[in-house]
């Protein structure tokens, strides 16, 4: 021992120092901070999500329309590629060294530990083929995905498709979807995304340093199993979905078919439509933007979406409105000159025709303008001149009951309100006061400010079938195994006409089909009603429409049919019509007196001529910009004329837009 | 005296028995290190954890061996021992294999291979209190100063030369040796004042740390303004401290190599790679921390099972303690530690011979700075230093190493009746 005796305890004190140090450290970052714990199992825990399979969709009778079709996927994991025969391998997939090498390029850049896409949807062939050499080419893997597939090519805009989630579906799904993942984009793949996608499982598993995995997280206990997808069941009948299509091929227009008893649509043709199996698999982007460009729009899901004035059709909707506001009866008749008089204006019945005195039945069957133009008077000025606008609002209400200018609420994605203007518009277009019923006189037959979507039309019928009242049309009647129906599909909506107003138009209807207007369209043996209309478009062929329901007694269908631009409603929508009611109350086609059959109409070419898009003309355009306009125009049309439909297809910037708005 | 019986009596089984029970921890931990299904037996030799059981079993050979030894021996031999390894340490740098970038191994062949540097540290703590308990020499003395100085530095310098900046800085701890027999105080303190001024020149700039100095300086002055000298000798140090703040970015930028510096960026916040400089550093912290109070238990480590932490069963072996025993486990480790090094100054202050106690405070020293320096770079208060924790870390050269350190000591504290002669 020497005199530095005491150094001892200084020495002692800084090893003590020292560790208590490293165990404040020690404290702080193993109990004070939970970081770390979080980390850890980022560090080490892996989430995989389990993709269910899609739900299928069958028709009325348990056909399937849509279901799921393995397709494989190359994966490739760049740090497990050995040497091998890349020429061979390239020839085998039907790609060059150049596209090789980039897709390796992606691949490592990914990450040289995980699998990512090498190749996207083999075809079954490739597949085979493939699969059989799989042990010369180390690292590369064939993965199973899942794809749309449609056996009957049919239905497309009921369907719809499904594609990759946007960035703006991922944001508005709250983190549900990631870039990837398929999603409902139309149809009721859309409207119907979250019964039809099912649940997906988790699966956590836990991986090493190099991300291979070493088992599951806590036992599974937290992993959850993926749930198929539900069943829909549609309440189309395949069958005469398909036939109205064939019924409708080279033609623009719409079918709507509903069953009165229930509100199930039957039918719901897009004319033109397109095959939905060709957005699905390697081509889809080509197809799709071919599509896009197809002047006729197949897109564009006329049966809700398309507006066309109901013309003449919407007779007997006048004339019930008029007998439950008491201001005719069934034995109201009217002498029609072949004209009617309304204010200082003469408006003339259909091509002049003098019906003489027509009853409601009469006046129904032979759809004389001149006796609703008077229900018209007798509704909108009963009250007098000076109250046109409340009784105008009367009226529309009463419209509006039936389904017009309103959304039905279809289990479908963007469906159209139709027009039915409010008193208020008028005031906006003639000033306050300023307008008579006079002014507005067309819409009592029909036209006019008035536009339905051919749902509605259909709806209409179904309402008159049922004497009264509607079930809400749908497109999906039953849901899962359990064939779940949702309630709102079983409640009645009255429409606000007493039953016994029915009769005498029904009667009417009846007439039209039976010696009307639509005789040429009767089926033997089966009493359809119905009623023509011939929507006058401006400077267009007019829209022929037809609708109508079957069979009187106990009626199961009631249907619509619009043909754009195709003349009158008794030459093409109403043979149309009687085919669809016979395919589906008797499942064939009899032989028809007139001679007529569906061949004849499949067969025929009504494609409106491409016209260009009106130029956009400002409100009060100078004399000369208005010349010009003009001029440019009709020179257009000459040329266009000249120039077979097919090639007009490609003239993108001439595409024609439906009949939206085409009566303003 | 020099009976068998008696000298087993005189052994310190306390010392012996954390000796057993950090052998015994290691063998455990590196065992969950490597942990694997296709191994999982501890006494598996095909695997690390059964290495190093024969690791702990030789030691207790050697062990035992040793405290068969005449004490003279030791004191006798140490010159030779020396000389030895600083040749070994020269071969090394000529036929060594590199590990890790290191040039520190030599290979006997049959797989065995050795480390020089280990060895170095007890041949020159022997050395060391050979020559400072020669009658007539003084650490205060310039000479003999220089002479122990030189007798650290000789292996310093060539461990350094492998590189091996961990085993390099162990050899800084006997400076605690040279403290205990009687080097002047200041050398501590300008020691810790020259790292404050080194890393906090570092992390703050220039003005401020000058400004710091500055300040504390006029303070001290006021303090003790009566004290001429002690004025003018802070008012040098002052200047030379600032001298130092503006020579430090220089010195850092030049004088160390770029892994270095990376590898301090990450420790002092100045750069934030968690991907490759910082990963081994990183994942360490969150295997440690990640243990909570009581640790995931053991063989359940997440970041230990799936070898996210690199060289987990050799240097970033705390890493098992942290993460499978928690913070209980820490604390246990690191009161063994502190109560080894207590223990061992214990002994040392109770030796007769100075031989016997300034080599006691050679091993203390030489201990303590492994396991604050392992420690402190597993938790990320330090840069990483490849070093391995006594005892505890993988390997057979440096448990065997540690084993004759401290079992010079026990044999050399079982004889402490008797004296040494020089």
């Amino acid at each position: 021992m020497n005199n530095f005796f005491e150094r001892r305890y200084v020495i002692a004190g800084i090893f003590i120092t020292f560790i208590l140090l490293l165990l404040a450290r020690l404290f702080y970052i193993q109990v004070v901070d939970d970081r770390y714990e979080l980390y850890a199992s980022q560090n080490v825990v892996r989430k995989f999500v389990q993709y269910p399979a899609r739900g299928f969709i069958l028709d009325r009778n348990g056909v399937v329309m849509v279901q799921n079709q393995p397709i494989y996927d190359i994966v490739v994991t760049p740090k497990q590629v050995k040497a091998f025969d890349t020429v061979e391998f390239c020839k085998l997939l039907g790609i060059d060294k150049d596209g090789y090498d980039k897709r390796m390029a992606k691949a490592v850049k990914y990450s040289p530990y995980r699998a990512s896409v090498f190749e996207k949807q083999l075809s079954a062939q490739l597949y085979a083929s493939f699969q059989e050499r799989l042990s010369e080419f180390p690292g590369f893997m064939p993965v199973q995905r899942i794809i749309r597939t449609y056996p009957d090519s049919a239905a497309a805009q009921f369907l719809g498709y499904i594609g990759e989630a946007t960035d703006a579906i991922i944001k508005r799904s709250g983190g549900y979807y990631s870039p990837g993942d398929y999603v409902g984009i139309t149809g009721v793949e859309r409207s119907y995304e979250t019964l039809l996608r099912g649940t997906r499982g988790i699966v956590r598993s836990m991986v090493d340093s190099r991300n291979n995995v070493k088992g599951k997280y806590a036992e599974g206990i937290y992993d959850t199993v993926a749930v198929a997808g539900e069943r829909l069941e549609s309440s189309l009948d395949l069958k005469l979905q398909k036939f109205g299509e064939a019924l409708m091929k080279n033609k623009v227009g719409s079918i709507v078919a509903i069953d009165p008893k229930t509100g199930e649509i039957l039918a719901y043709v897009s004319s033109p439509t397109y095959d939905p199996n060709l957005l699905v698999g390697r081509e889809r982007g080509n197809n799709a933007a071919a599509l896009y460009k197809d002047p006729y729009q197949p897109f564009f899901v006329r049966p809700v979406q398309a507006y066309y004035p109901p013309g003449s059709s919407f007779k007997p909707l006048s004339a019930l409105i008029a007998m439950q506001e008491g201001v005719i009866t069934p034995q109201t008749t009217y002498n029609c000159p072949g004209y009617y008089v309304a204010g200082n204006r003469r408006i003339k019945c259909f091509h002049g025709e003098v019906h003489g005195t027509v009853d409601l039945s009469r006046a129904v069957a032979e759809s004389c303008n001149g006796y609703f133009f008077m229900v018209f008077e007798k509704l909108v000025n009963g009250a007098g001149g000076r109250k046109t606008d409340t009784s105008y609002t009367k009226w529309r209400d009463n419209v509006a009951k039936f389904g017009l200018g309103t959304r039905l609420g279809l289990d479908m994605p963007n469906e159209g309100r139709g027009l039915l203007p409010k008193a208020s518009f008028y005031d906006k277009v003639y000033h306050k006061g300023g307008w008579r019923y006079s002014t507005v006189i067309s819409l009592g037959i029909g036209q006019g400010e008035l536009s339905a979507t051919p749902l509605q039309l259909a709806n209409i019928e179904a309402t008159i079938a049922n004497h009264g009242y509607y079930y809400k049309p749908h497109l999906i009647r039953a849901i899962g195994d359990k064939k779940v129906i949702k309630h709102e599909y079983t409640v009645r909506n009255y429409v606000g006409v007493d039953s016994q107003y029915f009769e005498p138009v029904i009667n009417g209807m009846q007439s039209v089909v039976d010696h009307g207007t639509a005789v040429g369209s009767r089926i033997p043996g089966i009493v359809m009603c119905g009623k023509t209309g011939t929507a006058q478009i401006t400077n267009k062929v007019d829209n022929s429409v037809f609708v109508a329901f079957a069979p009187r007694e106990n009626p199961r269908i009631a249907i619509a049919v619009i043909v754009e631009h195709a003349g009158q409603g008794a030459t093409w929508a109403a043979p149309i019509a009687s085919f669809m009611v016979e395919k589906y109350l008797r499942g064939s086609i009899s032989k028809r007196p007139t001679g007529i059959t569906p061949e004849y109409y499949m067969n025929s070419n009504l494609l409106p001529a491409i016209t260009p898009k009106t130029p956009p003309v400002s409100k009060k355009p100078s004399a000369d910009s208005l010349k010009k306009a003009a001029s440019l125009d009709s020179l257009k049309k000459v040329k266009l004329k000249s120039i077979p439909v097919k090639q007009q297809n490609s003239l993108k910037e001439t595409a024609m837009l439906p009949n939206r708005r085409s009566n303003e | 005296m020099n009976n068998q019986r008696s000298f087993f009596f005189n052994v310190d089984w306390v010392t012996v028995l954390i000796y057993l029970c950090l052998c015994t921890i290691g063998w455990f931990n590196i065992h969950a290190a490597v942990f694997d299904d296709n191994h999982p037996s501890i006494f598996d030799f095909s695997t690390s954890a059964g290495h190093q059981f024969i690791f702990i079993m030789s030691g207790l050979v050697i062990g035992t061996f040793i405290l068969l030894l005449e004490s003279r021996f030791l004191s006798a031999l140490s010159p030779a021992l020396y000389v030895v390894t600083i040749l070994l340490l020269i071969l090394v740098l000529v036929v060594g294999r590199g590990v890790g970038g290191n040039q520190a191994w030599i290979d006997l062949g049959g797989g065995f291979k050795l480390q020089p540097s280990e060895f170095a540290k007890f041949a020159t703590c022997l050395l060391l209190a050979r020559y400072l308990s020669a009658t007539n020499v003084k650490v205060t003395d310039p000479k003999s100063f220089l002479i122990a100085g030189a007798i650290i530095l000789l292996p310093m310098v060539l461990i350094k030369m492998q590189p091996d900046d961990g085993s390099t800085l162990v050899f800084c701890s006997l400076i605690f040796v040279l403290y205990r027999e009687g080097l002047s105080s200041y050398f501590l303190i300008i020691g810790g004042l020259l790292i404050a001024l080194f890393v906090s020149s570092l992390v703050f700039n220039a003005a401020s740390v000058v400004a710091a100095v500055v300040i504390a300086a006029v303070l001290v002055v006021l303090i003790v303004k009566r004290n001429r000298p002690l004025v003018l000798k802070v008012i040098i140090g002052a200047l030379v401290a600032i001298g130092f703040v503006f020579a430090v970015k220089p010195l850092y930028n030049k004088g160390l190599k770029k892994h270095q510096r990376d590898r301090i960026d990450i420790v002092l916040g100045l750069s934030q790679d968690k991907k490759h400089v910082g990963y081994n550093q990183n994942q360490a912290k969150i295997a440690i921390g990640s243990g909570r109070v009581w640790g995931k238990g053991y063989l359940q480590g997440t970041q230990t099972k799936y070898s996210f932490v690199p060289a987990q069963s050799t240097d970033f072996i705390f890493c098992t303690v942290g993460e499978e025993w928690g913070f209980a486990g820490s604390v246990v480790v690191m009161g063994l530690y502190l109560f080894l090094v207590l223990r061992i100054i214990h002994i040392a202050e109770r030796q007769r011979a100075p031989f016997s106690r300034i080599y006691g405070y050679g091993v203390a020293s030489i201990i303590f700075c492994h396991v604050i320096i392992n420690i402190a770079m597993a938790i990320g208060v330090m840069p990483v230093i490849g070093i391995p924790l006594p005892f505890i870390s993988y390997g057979g050269s440096s448990l065997w190493s540690f084993t004759i350190l401290l079992f010079i000591l026990l044999k050399l504290d079982s004889n402490r009746m008797g004296v040494i002669y020089a």
